[in-house]
Parts: C-alpha cells; sequence; structure tokens
C-alpha cells in the first residue's frame, strides 16, 4: 500500500501510511544522531581550551600565586595580586561610569520608542558595540591620558565603560519594554510619577534581566586586553590594597586616597597575561597560563555567584 | 465587615442559597431575583458623584467614543456592558485620566467629579487618581511584599511613620477581605498569593489611598468562579464607603452586582456609544432600546 487518502466506506477521506511509518523513523533516528553528533563536535574546543588552560595553568598556580606580588625573574614564588587588584579597580570603576547613563538611556529609549533621540540612541549603540575595542583604547588614550599627561586606571575604566555601554543600553531596553504595561499602569493610577513607576516598579520588575545584562557588560570588560594598552597600560609594583590601607592608618582622607589609586597606572589580568606570554623566559610563560586560569576561575566565580543570586531573588518573588 | 459566603454567588445578596445554579439563570431571571428579595437600589436621585457629558475619545484620527453622556450615581455599583471593542475600557479609562497615558489620545466634552471638571485647567491628574482608583483586569502585584504593594500609595503621599503605614494597610487589607488570609505573612511576596488573593491585594492597594471612586475593569475576568464571588461579594460591601463603575463582558454578573446599567454598542463607524443608562433591575427585565434587549437576551451574536 501506497501514502495517499482514501474515501473509507463511510465516505470520510482517510490518510494512507505506510505500515509502521518505517520512513519516518529512520529519518527520524538519522536526525536526531547528527544533531547529538554536531553538539559534541561543537563542545569539544570548549572543553579542549578549558582543558589546556586548567593542564598547563594549574602546575603553577597556588595560594601564593593569588595572594603575592610579582617577583624579580630569577626569584622563586611571586604571584599576581596586582593584576587581580588591577582587574577589579578597572571593573568597578568601569561599572560606576557606565551603568548609571546606561540604564538611564535604556529606559528613556523603551519609555519614548519614537523619540527622536531614542532612535539615535539606539543607532548609536549599534554603531558603538561594532567599533573595534582597540579604537576605544585610542580614543581613551586621546581623552584622558594625553590631557592628564600620564597612564591611569580611570582611563582604563573609561575605555571599559564605553565598551560596556552598549551592552547595558540595549540589556535595559529590552528588559524594561518586558514589562507588562498593566504593572505600570497599576502604578500610574495610584498618582505614582512616570519617574517614581520606573524606579520602583518597573526597574525591580526587570531586575534579573537587567543584572545578566550587567555581567555580560562586565565579563566583556574584565576579558578586554586591547584597551587597557591604551590607558592602564599595566603596573607590576602597584599594591593597591597595601596604598589604600596604609594611606588610611596614616590618617589620610579616604576620597583623596581613592583618587590618588586610580590615577596610578595599573595592571589586569587579561593585560598580564598578554605581556607574559611574550617574554622569552619560560617561568613567564608558565605563569601567564596561570593567569589564563585565574581569569578563568574569576569570570565562572561572577557568573556562578550572579546566577545563584538571581535564583534566590526570583525564587523570593514567587514564594 | 460581612464574611463571604458561597451563597452569596446567587443574586448578589446573601440571601440565597443556590450556589452554582444561580450561573444558570438568565440576568433577566437574577434581576427578578433581587428584586423579590428587597435587593434592589434606593430609588434615584442620588447625589452623581461623576459626569460625563457630551465626550468623545480620539487615538489619532480614529474616534472610539462618541458623546457619551453618563450619570455616575454616588455610593452605587454601575456597571457598563456591551460587546467587544465597543469603547467600555476607553470609557472607564478617560473617568481617571489614563487616556492621558496614550500618546495619541484627545478627547472631548467634560468629565465632572464632584462637579469639578477633571479635563479642566485647574486638575490635577494626581489629586484625581488619588480619588479616583483603579483595578485592572489581570492581577498586577508589584514584584514586593504584600506589605509593600499596599502601603505604596500612602508612601507616594508621603506617608512615612511606620505605626500610621501600619493602620493603612491592615484597614485597606481588611476592606479588601484579605486580612485574615495574609496577616501572617505581609512581608512575602505579594506574587506569590493566589490569583483571587492578588486582585484582593490590588483591590486593597487602591483603596490604601482612601479613593471616592473605584473603577474595575473586568476585574474578575482572570479568576476562577469562586475567586470571582469573592470579588463581587467584596463589591457589596465596598459600595457602602465607595461609588464603583465596573466594565464586564459578563451580563450575569452585571445583574448580579449592580444597581445601573450602562449599554454600549459600536456605531457602523466603529466609535462606541452609550445606548441606554438605567437601573439594572429594568435594563436587563424592559429595555428601552430593541438592541439592548437583543444583547441581554443572548440575541446578540
Amino acid at each position: 500500500m501506497t501514502v495517499g487518502v482514501s474515501i473509507d466506506d463511510r465516505g470520510r477521506p482517510r490518510i494512507r501510511t505506510q505500515s509502521g511509518h518505517m520512513r519516518r523513523r529512520v529519518v527520524n533516528a538519522v536526525v536526531l544522531g547528527l544533531t547529538g553528533l554536531l553538539t559534541l563536535l561543537a563542545l569539544v574546543p570548549l572543553f579542549w581550551i578549558i582543558g589546556y588552560v586548567v593542564y598547563r595553568g594549574g602546575q603553577y598556580i597556588n595560594l601564593d600565586f593569588f595572594l603575592h606580588m610579582p617577583t624579580p625573574l630569577g626569584v622563586a614564588g611571586g604571584g599576581v595580586l596586582h593584576a587581580i587588584q588591577g582587574t577589579i579597580i578597572l571593573t568597578v570603576l568601569s561599572a560606576i561610569f557606565a551603568m548609571p547613563p546606561g540604564v538611564l538611556a535604556g529606559v528613556f529609549a523603551s519609555r519614548n520608542p519614537q523619540h527622536p533621540l531614542a532612535i539615535a540612541v539606539r543607532f548609536s549603540t549599534d554603531v558603538l558595540s561594532g567599533v573595534p575595542s582597540i579604537v576605544v583604547g585610542l580614543f581613551g588614550y586621546a581623552l584622558v591620558v594625553k590631557q592628564q599627561g600620564h597612564f591611569s586606571a580611570l582611563a582604563g575604566g573609561i575605555a571599559l565603560a564605553i565598551l560596556m555601554l552598549p551592552i547595558i543600553i540595549r540589556t535595559t531596553e529590552e528588559m524594561v519594554n518586558l514589562v507588562p504595561k498593566t504593572l505600570r499602569e497599576g502604578s500610574l493610577a495610584l498618582g505614582a510619577s512616570e519617574w517614581k513607576t520606573t524606579v520602583s516598579v518597573v526597574l525591580p520588575a526587570a531586575a534579573n534581566g537587567l543584572i545578566t545584562g550587567f555581567l555580560l557588560g562586565l565579563a566583556r570588560a574584565s576579558g578586554e586586553t586591547a584597551p587597557l594598552l591604551f590607558t592602564a597600560l599595566g603596573n607590576e609594583r602597584l599594591d593597591a590594597w597595601r596604598m589604600v590601607s596604609s594611606g588610611l592608618a596614616a590618617g589620610q582622607n579616604p576620597i583623596a586616597v581613592i583618587i590618588r589609586l586610580i590615577e596610578q597606572p595599573v595592571d589586569s589580568l587579561p593585560l598580564t597575561l598578554f605581556k607574559y606570554s611574550q617574554q622569552p623566559y619560560p617561568e613567564r610563560i608558565d605563569q601567564a597560563w596561570a593567569v589564563a586560569l585565574v581569569l578563568m576561575i574569576l569570570v565562572l566565580f561572577v557568573n556562578i555567584v550572579s546566577r545563584l543570586w538571581v535564583e534566590y531573588r526570583s525564587a523570593k518573588l514567587q514564594g | 465587615m460581612t464574611e463571604t459566603t458561597l451563597g452569596g454567588l446567587a443574586a448578589g445578596g446573601r440571601s440565597s442559597s443556590e450556589g452554582d445554579a444561580s450561573t444558570l439563570l438568565t440576568p433577566a431571571e437574577i434581576v427578578r431575583e433581587r428584586t423579590l428579595a428587597n435587593d434592589r437600589p434606593i430609588i434615584t436621585p442620588e447625589p452623581a458623584k461623576v459626569e460625563v457629558k457630551g465626550l468623545s475619545v480620539f487615538y489619532g484620527s480614529f474616534r472610539a467614543l462618541a458623546q457619551v453622556d453618563l450619570t455616575v450615581p454616588e455610593k452605587r455599583i454601575t456597571a457598563i456592558i456591551g460587546p467587544s471593542g465597543c469603547g467600555k475600557s476607553t470609557l472607564l479609562r478617560s473617568l481617571n485620566r489614563m487616556n492621558d497615558l496614550t500618546p495619541t489620545a484627545r478627547i472631548e466634552g467634560t468629565v465632572l467629579l464632584d462637579d469639578e471638571d477633571i479635563y479642566g485647567p485647574q486638575a490635577d491628574v494626581v489629586d484625581i487618581r488619588r480619588r479616583v482608583g483603579m483595578v485592572f483586569q489581570r492581577p498586577n502585584p508589584f514584584p514586593k511584599s504584600i506589605y509593600d504593594n499596599v502601603a505604596y500609595g500612602p508612601r507616594l503621599y508621603g506617608i512615612r511613620r511606620r505605626s500610621e503605614l501600619d493602620d493603612m494597610v491592615e484597614f485597606s487589607l481588611k476592606q479588601a477581605a484579605l486580612w485574615d488570609d495574609v496577616k501572617d505573612k505581609l512581608h512575602q511576596s505579594g506574587m506569590a498569593l493566589s490569583g483571587g488573593q492578588q486582585q484582593r491585594m490590588c483591590i486593597a492597594r487602591a483603596l490604601a489611598v482612601e479613593p471616592e471612586v473605584v473603577l474595575m475593569d473586568e476585574p474578575a475576568s482572570a479568576l476562577d468562579p469562586v475567586a470571582t464571588m469573592r470579588i463581587e461579594d467584596l463589591m457589596q460591601d465596598l459600595k457602602q464607603a465607595y461609588t464603583i463603575v465596573i466594565v464586564t463582558h459578563n451580563m450575569q454578573q452585571a445583574a448580579r452586582v449592580s444597581d445601573f446599567t450602562g449599554m454600549m454598542m459600536m456605531r457602523d463607524d466603529r466609535a462606541g456609544e452609550l445606548i441606554e443608562f438605567d437601573e439594572t433591575e429594568k435594563i436587563f427585565t424592559r429595555p428601552k432600546d430593541q438592541r439592548t434587549e437583543d444583547y441581554v437576551t443572548g440575541r446578540f451574536g
């Protein structure tokens, strides 16, 4: 019997199929097998990279590597404390610079989608997210380094903030768009202003999505090397923690201490990785692998903590 | 606060005990039963709380509402019924200026709240929305605790002292017949409540700013029958203190709860108009307009 339609004895059309749907089963099995195979193939580079970094970096990693400043070549021990501190400083600075304007621009674009300014924001975020990061670094150099006459964490933070900005604006706009209209209306119907409604109802309702967007931005920024070459430069001798704590112990104004700190050039993990990997000394190459591992662990750690936090938060909201 | 009973479903009153059987009654039978149970509005004239005069609403060039005249009596429940798309919600939303939020919306005519034009140059939209509260079709709890949901309005108006907020929250939740359900978990998320409880929390939230009028836009259409019945009972309690306007698709519901009913229809140019307004009992038993009769008896498509 072939596939087709025949009329049964009560005059209704009936679909005739081959017995056991053989062909369909075979096609199904083949496609399923193929998708599985290709999924595995896509996972290969991922695990290869992670595995190799863990293998190469793991041998040189220990607690001292996290807690100590670098030692001169030939002196055993030493770590990358300076780069971990620098990465944290740069990330915090870029978050401070990028989040307020990014969130406000995203809210504005979402609330006034047809406004010329909103269209301009949308267009420029598209352009900005396509700008190569090294160009952003050059921009930071011209804007801050050239004016101040020296490299600094401040310049690095600004360059990274520019890279984060489009991600934050876009995520905020999309997440605010997803908040049900009735939620906003509920607040407005009580006499709340647009502004109050946005701050106390819309943004909390969009919080989970916003946090995810911020972290994507932070992850991008903390992994960048190129823009820092022109701005933060790198600094193997700066122990930020010691500088701040000794400054505070000496009774200096905390704000002055912070300002002095961000005026210094700082290192970051990707920058250290880049510089170490170019040196002709085997121990620096080994340390570069270890730095790669530290960077990976750091990003993974931030990811896991934030996911747990988001889950905890939504579980609390759902009761 | 009267307790809610399952029997209350029957005729909007508390006398009947037929329970679910009432859902099989026609709107006309429901209002006749209410008349027998003496649950009829005290005969007019009641003071007018809201007066709508020659109201037209436009969205861009589209006319959504044409020349509506409507008098909403104080401390009564006024139902607006009519087929989908006839402008019921547009009318309701123009009573607390929620249409302002639609950028292309424009109105003609006047809406008087206690004889003051809410669209007049002196009108303060914040004050109007405080005095005319709104409950929406789907419960819209804010992503906050039950307490913070209800305290949201009072806080907007500058109430900060904890004891005062506590009083407002407790009073409003009691009025919304939700206090006993939630008094031990005020600081849990409002989103964790059931649909019916969420809607009563939203009613409490609206009551917490001491409105004079409460607009309800199909407040029970997303709820199951038991939750619907509790909301309907609640409305009977609330009309002692508030003027209520409810938009509903459900004619049985209008027949059960309301004292006055307005019938809306779409004209050929798709603008909505109010074709008849009268005591609920008259609308459902001897309407003047043939179209109303066709609609309430189910002959209208």
